[in-house]
């Protein structure tokens, strides 16, 4: 409770710093719009039904895209951590591809794939994958051989000990490493968003690329906070349950 | 299978240990673990191997598992060679080795499981008998990093009993406990071993510990790894810790493992 409040209290003054600077005039309503008025295209746009469904557009492909990338990371991080030849050849790639900014991707997709949801698509999944095999060999590196070990005395095969030991035992740099992937996804979707203007679904990106082009300012920084506010959720409701399970399972963190 | 007989469980098995020998490469060096080591251990029987650290006594214990391979000689568990680990030679280890993603009834549950021709429901029955055995009734629940030290090697213990091995290898499993604790252990173990009648090979540099546990004490030499002497410990059981007479074994072989290391010993064997 206390700590809410808190939190409360802070965002308040955050807004109140906000509306003073406007009320001072400094700088022109153009470049520093006041809260109100971000306040008010946040609801018109919420009313007229653009933002609701520039949020799904936008939510529908990191979905898709992340999913994607960890299904494709996942497997491959368990092949660098167990193969030397895998850690050679595959390793190596997603240790440079890591640190390749996701926008790169871009002008690639864009020649690849055209003005297409596939280009969106494949950027976002370029953004997931590569983090995702780094967590994923880490973790399973970490893991105490001990455990494996005594999983063999018990009669466990190696099939067997993938799923029961190795799996579980890297859980808590798997799930770092998925809200890792997370993060490269919503940035990466969001630099296609901006760069790739197509026909097929009309984003929050997009919609933060028209408020630059008819300099409404209002809309950029009110399409900025429903990008927070959903990076922020998103973080709650899917890394959150783990998170506290890994607490309470390993007691690691505050007690 | 009904619960009484799979409690029943097959009988301890007889270890034959022919002629090993292990040597570990290194880059730099290669490192001769064990050197021409042979034993035999009857059914049931109790044997504990002391000796200082780089004897080779953990080395030996793997190989019995059946974690390492031995690069010369076998081992054969009921004349059968040992290829590789299984459920009839399960080991406890120095760090409970305990899976922190599962609470304890889960960790007893998890040699269980893989073991065929029961039913869960009888799995669930002997995990919870099992660690009522080791007085963990209370604590099925409780995740790992809730246990003290002791508790988490009780767990171990239990987990390494419930699927009913044949042989029970145990790696210097109290080393890291304080001495209340091991002491109350030392009671535990005996009364365990009496009750479930295990073939036990208990690993330890602890020579009192030998002497309170063993029916015969095994002490080996480091560089390389050798069997030296063999000791039997004919005394009544439940031994308590704290006796003279564990106190007068325990001394008789510090003194034979002081005079194998002393370096005038060595001077004088050559």
């Amino acid at each position: 409770m206390r700590r809410t409040l808190f939190a409360v209290l802070f965002f308040v003054a955050l807004v109140a710093i906000w509306a003073a600077l406007v009320n001072a005039k400094i700088w022109s309503p153009v470049l520093l719009p006041s809260p109100r008025s971000v306040m008010d295209y946040l609801t018109s746009s919420a009313r007229d039904g653009t933002l609701f469904s520039a949020s799904t557009v936008t939510l529908r492909r990191l979905l898709v895209g992340y999913f994607i990338g960890l299904a494709i990371g996942l497997p491959l991080g368990l092949l660098t951590a167990s193969l030397t030849f895998a850690e050679d050849t595959v390793g190596v790639l997603a240790l440079g591809l890591q640190t390749l900014p996701s926008v790169c991707w871009v002008p690639l997709a864009l020649l690849w794939f055209g003005q297409t949801e596939g280009a969106m698509l494949f950027v976002v999944i370029m953004g997931t994958v590569w983090s995702v095999v780094i967590a994923t060999d880490t973790g399973v590196r970490t893991i105490s051989p001990i455990f494996a070990r005594a999983a063999r005395t018990m009669g466990s095969g190696p099939f067997h000990r993938w799923i029961h030991v190795i799996l579980p035992a890297s859980l808590p740099h798997l799930i770092s490493g998925m809200k890792q992937g997370w993060a490269f996804a919503w940035r990466s979707l969001m630099a296609a968003e901006i760069y790739v203007t197509i026909l097929t679904g009309f984003g929050l990106g997009h919609l933060l690329h028209y408020g630059r082009e008819l300099n409404a300012m209002d809309q950029v920084i009110g399409i900025m906070l429903v990008i927070v506010v959903i990076g922020l959720l998103a973080d709650k409701i899917l890394f959150s349950p783990w998170e506290r399970f890994l607490h309470r399972r390993w007691g690691t963190g505050r007690t | 299978m009904s619960l009484q007989e799979e409690l029943q469980g097959p009988p301890p098995a007889k270890l034959i240990v022919d002629h090993v020998s292990k040597w570990f490469r290194q880059k730099r060096q290669t490192v001769h673990a064990l050197d021409d080591v042979s034993l035999e251990v009857e059914e049931g029987e109790f044997i504990v191997i002391v000796g200082p650290s780089g004897c080779g006594k953990s080395t030996l214990l793997d190989i019995i598992a059946g974690l390492e391979r031995p690069d010369k000689g076998r081992v054969l568990a009921d004349n059968q060679p040992v290829i590789g680990p299984g459920r009839h030679r399960l080991v406890m280890f120095q760090e409970s080795a305990l899976f922190p993603w599962l609470n304890a009834f889960g960790n007893v549950m998890f040699g269980l499981k893989l073991k065929p021709g029961l039913r869960n429901r009888e799995r669930r029955e002997v995990a919870k008998f099992f660690l009522h055995l080791v007085g963990l009734e209370k604590f099925m629940e409780a995740n790992v990093h809730e246990l003290s030290g002791g508790m988490k090697q009780r767990v171990a213990l239990a987990r390494a009993l419930a699927p009913n091995p044949r042989v029970l290898l145990m790696d210097e499993p109290f080393a890291a406990l304080d001495a209340m604790t091991r002491e109350q252990l030392y009671g535990d173990i005996q009364q365990i071993w009496q009750k479930r009648r295990k073939t036990i090979i208990f690993v330890t540099h602890n020579v009192r510990e030998a002497a309170c546990l063993a029916d015969r004490v095994v002490i080996m030499t480091p560089t390389p790894g050798r069997i030296r002497e063999i000791f039997e410990v004919n005394l009544p059981r439940p031994r308590d810790f704290n006796s003279i007479e564990i106190a007068r074994h325990a001394s008789k072989l510090t003194a034979a493992l002081k005079g194998y290391l002393a370096p005038e010993a060595v001077v004088s064997v050559e």
